[in-house]
């Protein structure tokens, strides 16, 4: 579904991307995970056409995409959860979905989906007119990926959906975005530094060290690595 | 309530502006027979002043915390809940029609000219808000399209004397031009740099006019520009004071409908999307570029009508009708009225147009109230006078819900 091929990207003179080689499939949740610094975010960012790749290419479904404009690619079927949630504080939680499915024009379905997150984050249906701003940490999360998943797309994007949040809440989110993968049969693409919680719940999973992969396998494999055992998951 | 403190506070305060106010209030140079004058009398009346006020504002504030438990209804929520009623809705409505009509007969010659220059600012003030309130873009520039709409009206007149009405939307197209023009060049600037970059481009304009002689005819400007005319006849003066009034009652009207589409169309949440976070916005797949050149263009199509009809009115333009002050003095008008609130810029425009109309008598101290009312203005009521009520759309379902959350 997803192919990303040997794509470099700088920052100015500072590459954060080494030729990385990603794959996707349809269905799957596949996470990347690294240490802080490793090009974990700018491999999402680039793969969204916010910052530019320098080479290599980026395919969704046959179609090149390392080119385009971000909205183009947000229309082709991928939505994000950027890095920190960035909800939108002034607007109410309802609005902030809306906003979500800016790009669609079928009002019936639009109804369907808020209500099926609303199914998916019973907290948020409880504030839907509370402004965005004052919800908490675990509930702006929330937000941010009920938002994404108003835009239905195939492939969901987060960037670290665990970040400053309660282990409970985690927990929680976690199990979401494996009910989000399953029911709708949504490819999950995760950011992650708590590589502990992306690999339970992944199928496989990609090791980011300084913007090159050194490691790919299937998740529980990579769950038992001795290597990632002691630099990632603190064993 | 007031304690040994506040009394020392006020104390201070009281010497504090005795001390900055020494120089003007109790100082006086007789040029005449060169002597100094002391007014030692103004020192203790200011020291006093102060002191009473100081500890009026203590109290004010001490009762307000004390009073903040009891939440009560705001004058604009009375307002509010008043027009909620259809019968007082269109009896006041009619009433302001009423107003509106009868005005440039009732009043004189003068009075009708300050309030088509107040409504001018409304419209000015409306399109400026689509930038700075709706798209969060703060704007310094404005009054260089407001420029590119009179010189538009000016120099088709004078080189091919075409009329008022065909000049209307041409001057639009001009300033939505300049609009997308100054936009490319500051798609990725925000902030701070994106006012100094927009202050900068507002003096280019007037520079460009001011010096360009063979073009704009300089500083001596353009004048004997014709005024408004019906179906080609010339008016006399009475009549075309009255009928540029109605022409700008009829502008004014045109704008508040258009602009309230434009806020509720998906245009207008895209723009209010991108003041909440650019990156978020992005996100969603909403075109940020096209987003950002839509607003600066659909501001700047107030600014040329206005110009034009400016042009028209005045029937003499030159580049100093145009400096930075006036695009200030626009910005003014949306942050006092209240950013994003189409009710608080009206009523920011006629406030601050028409209050130093009828305070000439004050002229001298014009610039220090109105840097008393700004501060003062931040301080009470940061949202300013008719602060933005979010609309928020609800489906039918959802609102018997909302109720029962209310009750």
């Amino acid at each position: 579904m997803l192919k990303i091929k040997n794509i470099s990207t700088y920052y100015g003179n500072i590459q954060a991307l080494k030729d990385i080689t990603i794959d996707v499939s349809e269905g799957e949740i596949i996470t990347l995970i690294g240490a802080n610094g490793a090009g974990k975010s700018t491999t999402l960012m680039s793969l969204c056409g916010i910052v530019p790749v320098k080479s290599g290419s980026i395919e969704f479904e046959g179609q090149e995409i390392s080119k385009m404009n971000p909205d183009r690619i947000v229309s082709l079927g991928i939505s994000q959860v950027p890095e920190g949630r960035r909800i939108f504080p002034q607007l109410s939680v309802r609005e902030n979905l809306d906003m979500g499915a800016f790009l669609r024009n079928d009002k019936d379905e639009i109804k369907k989906d808020i209500e099926y997150v609303y199914d998916l984050f019973p907290r948020l249906a409880e504030r839907r007119h509370q402004q965005g701003g004052t919800l908490s940490g675990g509930e702006q999360q929330m937000l941010a990926i009920s938002r994404a998943l108003m835009a239905r797309p195939r492939l969901l994007l987060l960037d670290e959906p665990s970040l400053g949040l309660a282990p409970l809440i985690v927990q929680q989110i976690f199990d979401i975005i494996k009910k989000v993968n399953q029911e709708n049969n949504t490819t999950v693409f995760l950011v992650e530094q708590n590589a502990n919680m992306a690999l339970k719940i992944a199928h496989r999973g990609y090791v980011l060290e300084t913007g090159k992969i050194s490691m790919t396998d299937d998740a529980d494999k990579l769950l038992a690595n001795e290597d990632v055992k002691k630099a990632y998951l603190g064993i | 309530m007031i304690t040994i403190k506040d009394l020392k506070k006020a104390f201070l305060n009281a010497l504090w502006f005795i001390f900055l106010t020494f120089p003007i209030m109790v100082m006086k140079v007789n040029t005449i027979n060169d002597t100094l004058i002391w007014r030692w009398m103004n020192m203790l009346y200011i020291g006093v002043a102060a002191f009473v006020f100081t500890l009026l504002g203590k109290i004010y504030t001490v009762r307000k915390a004390n009073r903040s438990e009891i939440v009560k209804p705001s004058l604009i929520q009375i307002v509010n809940s008043k027009m909620e009623n259809k019968k007082v809705r269109y009896s006041s409505l009619a009433a302001v029609v009423a107003i509106v009509i009868l005005y440039p007969f009732l009043m004189s010659m003068y009075q009708t000219s300050i309030m088509t220059t107040a409504l001018m600012y409304v419209v000015l003030g409306l399109g400026l808000n689509i930038v700075v309130g709706f798209g969060g873009l703060l704007h310094l520039g404005y009054a260089a399209f407001y420029a590119v709409g009179a010189y538009t009206y000016g120099l088709l007149f004078y080189h091919f004397g075409l009329n008022f009405w065909l000049c209307l939307p041409i001057g639009a197209v001009f300033s939505a031009l300049f609009g997308i023009i100054l936009g490319f060049p500051i798609l990725r600037l925000r902030g701070d740099y994106l006012a100094i970059v927009t202050l900068a481009f507002g003096e280019i304009v007037r520079l460009v006019l001011e010096n360009w002689n063979e073009f704009s005819f300089g500083p001596s400007g353009i004048a004997n520009i014709a005024r408004p005319m019906i179906f080609g006849q010339k008016l006399k003066l009475a009549q075309v004071t009255n009928f540029t009034y109605f022409i700008a009652v009829g502008l004014t009207i045109l704008t508040i409908i258009v602009i309230r589409r434009m806020e509720s169309s998906k245009m207008g949440r895209a723009w209010e999307a991108m003041r909440e976070d650019e990156i978020a916005c992005q996100a969603m797949g909403i075109d940020i570029t096209k987003a950002k050149l839509t607003a600066f263009s659909m501001g700047a199509v107030w600014a040329g009508i206005m110009g034009v009809l400016f042009a028209a009115k005045t029937t003499f333009i030159n580049p100093a009708s145009f400096t930075t002050w006036e695009s200030i003095v626009i910005l003014c008008v949306v942050v006092i009225g209240g950013m994003g609130s189409i009710p608080g810029v009206i009523a920011g425009a006629l406030i601050f147009i028409l209050t130093p109309e009828y305070l000439r008598a004050f002229s001298q101290y014009r610039m220090l109230i109105f840097g008393i009312a700004l501060v003062v203005m931040m301080i009470f009521r940061p949202g300013g006078i008719i602060p933005k009520i979010r609309r928020s759309y609800q489906f039918a379902a959802d609102k018997e819900e909302t109720q029962e959350v209310e009750a």
